[in-house]
């Protein structure tokens, strides 16, 4: 219940402060917020399999966010940072797929 | 990937390998084998981590309306700018072509602007002749007396003429009968008056004639003609040189009945 609640909350602040992006961050958010995507994917993936952990869920939701802004860092300043973010969104994206496979047979049986 | 690495006792939320089956199989046995103690910290740690996803989230969809140029990396800038250097040579010949056309049509402007002010000044000049205009210039003054009462329309005419032949552009008897090409002169009921163009003017008469008043005076003062005609009549003729005479009689416009012009 309680990070349900932080979910509203999040979006409520956002859409009342309406912050400005800093220009440093700009890059890597947007990889960053898929990652973290895959992390919550697949947290709901565990919750439906009854084997959901916080910890872990905390630990792979703050290291993937992390490790992806890492990538597309390092991508930028080998001067492949397009591809390199590229190859992440597809890698993530993949894992969401799975996991969104995983709790679509759980939930439908099909 | 990020979230490989777990702790041996931990069952890994969102690890998954690339297949389904696998996943199903080698993971089914360990969450049976964990019944998960939750602290509260942590739930709400998870609940902080989902508001700033949300809150990421929603700052970034305000943002990629805001500018989207910052998160563009030099290839797509580069695409970018060659389009818009394609459109910017598409524009500048369009604004090449306009222009043109204004040019053209500047000049054209230009031309029938010449063409209104010729037309203007041809009708300046044929509204004097036809005497639907006032005039001003130099010109002469005569004054022709009549005390006999014999001096007729035949005399005035002549003295018209006289003036027409010097170079008269505008003629005018006594101030109201204007004198144009369809002009006639007859003599009127009672002696000493005329009537001009069914005006009557009374002796004297005074014709102002708007010309150049060194070719005027000579054509009247010129021995045996007219003034020696109105003299052998008993009749008197002055002429005065004068630097600006000023016609305000008009002429009625006439519109020609069966004449049709040529052009």
């Amino acid at each position: 219940m309680i990070p349900v609640l932080g979910l509203v909350v999040g979006v409520a602040v956002g859409l009342v402060l309406q912050p400005e992006v800093p220009v440093a961050l700009q890059p890597y958010l947007p990889i960053a917020i898929v990652a973290a995507l895959d992390a919550v994917v697949g947290a709901l993936r565990a919750v439906g399999e009854k084997r959901f952990d916080d910890r872990v869920f905390v630990v792979s939701f703050v290291s993937n966010v992390l490790i992806a802004a890492f990538i597309v860092f390092l991508g930028d300043q080998l001067g492949v940072g397009s591809q390199l973010s590229t190859g992440v969104l597809v890698v993530l994206g993949i894992r969401i797929f799975a996991n969104a496979a995983a709790i679509r047979r759980r939930v439908f049986h099909a | 990937m990020p979230d490989e690495q777990v702790p041996d006792d931990t069952p890994d939320t969102d690890d998954t390998p690339d297949t389904d089956e696998a996943t199903a199989t080698d993971e089914g046995s360990e969450a049976a084998a964990r019944p998960a103690p939750r602290g509260r910290s942590r739930q709400i740690l998870s609940a902080l981590l989902l508001g700033l996803l949300a809150f990421t989230v929603t700052v970034q969809l305000g943002q990629d309306e805001a500018d989207s140029y910052q998160n563009l990396r030099s290839v797509e800038l580069v695409e970018l700018l060659k389009t818009l250097d394609a459109t910017n040579g598409r524009l500048t010949e369009q604004i090449e072509d306009l222009t043109a056309t204004r040019d053209d049509l500047r000049s054209s402007t230009d031309a029938s602007e010449t063409a209104q002010k010729e037309a203007q000044r041809r009708l300046d000049d044929l509204s004097i002749l036809a005497g639907t205009v006032g005039a001003t210039g130099p010109g002469v003054r005569l004054t022709l007396t009549d005390p006999t009462g014999t001096i007729g329309a035949s005399v005035l005419l002549d003295a018209v003429q006289e003036l027409r032949d010097a170079g008269a552009e505008a003629i005018v008897i006594n101030g109201h009968a204007r004198v144009v090409a369809q002009t006639w002169f007859a003599d009127g009921d009672a002696s000493g008056s005329i009537l001009v163009s069914g005006k009557e003017v009374e002796a004297p008469y005074v014709i102002e004639a708007i010309g150049d008043p060194a070719t005027l005076a000579p054509a009247i003062d010129f021995r045996g003609g007219i003034s020696d005609r109105v003299e052998s009549r008993g009749g008197t003729l002055a002429v005065e040189r004068l630097d600006v005479i000023t016609i305000t009689a008009l002429a009625d416009a006439v519109t020609p009945e069966y004449a049709r012009g040529d052009s």
